[in-house]
């Protein structure tokens, strides 16, 4: 039916067509190019390009182009270290103190495996807004960490693991304050520390002391021993529930070594 | 066929989007407001025509003589395509604004049915050049008219307390069935008799 001179007439004719095409959209698109401003693209080089969408912008490109119009701050790129932020600062040619510390996740919770209780056994789907829906969760204390890891798989960097006893586990190292795991956490037991704090109050329990104790071994039960062992510590009690002041820069070992619960932990 | 007969009937009578439904998907995507609408719309009646034009040259003076009509939608699909490209350089170079609000939409010209559809059907009916040019350029007006009438709505839509569940798309598929079947008005005995 098809003769080697209509294969060779359609081969021809798409290829001259399809070249034709091609030469002259690269000449117009040697008139037509849209130069991008150098400034953007500098912008957009220096920024980390993780892409976490933690500055509220999609991906880093777009928010090199609201650093562009003025519109995000130098300072709005959480994952970006001092140096990025100083380098970012010089392109748009002002000055800003970017000497804010690192803040990164940390877990506030050390009732793992055998030190909280459980209210009931739950069989579901392991994921934790899943066990959250039901009772707020099979411990005992609804404040803790529930041990699936959500924020395992909300983390962009992979800095969040399993430490193996029923909690996660933050590497500081690998974190770039993103706070993604925190908005998917239900109980709200990670939250951000400084990244060079010394001592972390590993609970996160409102419950008053009684209770506290009988849903956890190491629960904070708001003895106020840490603030008077360590008075400069910055320790300070609300809803029966010790937290630290980071501005503070006191010491706290002894608070630690004096906590009945011992839920005051170094912070590694 | 006269030129008035054409124009009427790609822009009304036979118009693209509401009596033969091609082409909905930038239709329904970019007809969120009026500015980027009429964009699109002669971003579209730019391609049909240029695509109209050319189609009709390469099909009367590469594929016929060939005799190689079996790569009648290889080459339009080719020629559309390289139009698109050379519609997003411009529309990128004078109009950047209006460049970002027609986003993906722009690129995907090429697969809209209704600039195939206008090369198929101009070819089909035996159209000349100039008949052919200016069916593309009614095929154009006609999206043009029917997605600036469906901005126009959805602006005003956007400010009404619509339930939930048609919020959005649903809606806007409603609104578009309702036009459609206005559109039934038009049919081809107005044509002959508006045209005698």
């Amino acid at each position: 039916m098809f003769d080697l001179s209509t294969i060779l007439a359609a081969f021809l004719s798409i290829s001259l067509l399809g070249a034709f095409f091609g030469i002259s959209l690269a000449i117009a698109g040697k008139y037509l190019v849209v130069k991008k401003e150098q400034k953007l693209y500098d912008l957009e080089r220096s920024l980390p390009g993780v892409n976490c969408g933690a500055c509220g912008y999609p991906g880093c490109a777009g928010f090199a182009e609201g650093l562009f119009l003025g519109k995000a701050e130098v300072t709005g790129c959480p994952p970006a270290s001092a140096e990025v932020k100083a380098r970012l600062a010089e392109i748009m040619g002002i000055v800003v103190d970017v000497n804010q510390e690192k803040k990164v996740a940390q877990i506030h919770c050390c009732g793992g495996t055998g030190l909280a209780e459980f209210a009931f056994e739950y069989d579901g789907v392991k994921d934790c807004n899943a066990l959250y829906s039901m009772y707020q969760g099979n411990k005992v204390c609804k404040y803790g960490c529930l041990g699936f890891g959500s924020c395992i798989g909300a983390c962009p960097t992979e800095a969040i693991e399993y430490d193996g006893k029923g909690l996660v586990r933050i590497i500081a190292d690998k974190c770039i304050s993103c706070e993604k795991c925190i908005a998917v956490c239900p109980t709200g037991v990670l939250k951000m520390i400084p990244v060079s704090a010394d001592y972390v109050v590993s609970c996160n329990s409102n419950d008053k002391g009684a209770a506290t104790k009988k849903a956890c071994k190491v629960g904070c039960i708001a003895c106020k021993i840490c603030d008077k062992k360590s008075p400069e510590g910055g320790f300070k009690i609300e809803n029966f529930l010790a937290s630290i002041d980071y501005s503070v820069k006191g010491e706290r070992a002894s608070a630690a070594e004096a906590c009945p619960a011992k839920c005051i932990v170094a912070n590694k | 066929m006269s030129y008035i007969a054409i124009i009427i009937t790609y822009i009304i009578v036979s118009n693209f989007i509401l009596t033969q439904f091609l082409g909905l998907c930038p239709f329904l995507g970019v007809s969120k407001n009026v500015e980027s609408a009429t964009g699109m719309g002669f971003a579209v009646t730019f391609v049909a025509a240029i695509a109209a034009l050319i189609t009709w040259a390469v099909q009367n003076y590469i594929l016929i003589p060939f005799n190689i009509t079996f790569l009648q939608t290889v080459a339009f699909i080719l020629i559309i395509a390289s139009l698109v490209q050379l519609v997003e350089m411009v529309v990128q170079k004078v109009a950047p604004p209006l460049y970002k609000a027609l986003g993906i939409f722009l690129p995907l010209i090429t697969v809209n049915c209704g600039v195939m559809g206008i090369a198929v059907i101009a070819t089909r009916t035996g159209y000349n050049a100039m008949e052919s040019f200016v069916a593309g350029i009614a095929v154009g007006l006609g999206f043009l008219l029917a997605i600036f009438i469906m901005a126009t709505i959805r602006e005003r839509l956007d400010l009404e307390d619509i339930p939930k569940p048609f919020k959005g798309l649903p809606i806007a598929f409603i609104v578009t069935g309702l036009m459609a079947m206005s559109f039934m008005a038009f049919d081809r005995a107005l044509l002959n008799n508006l045209l005698g």
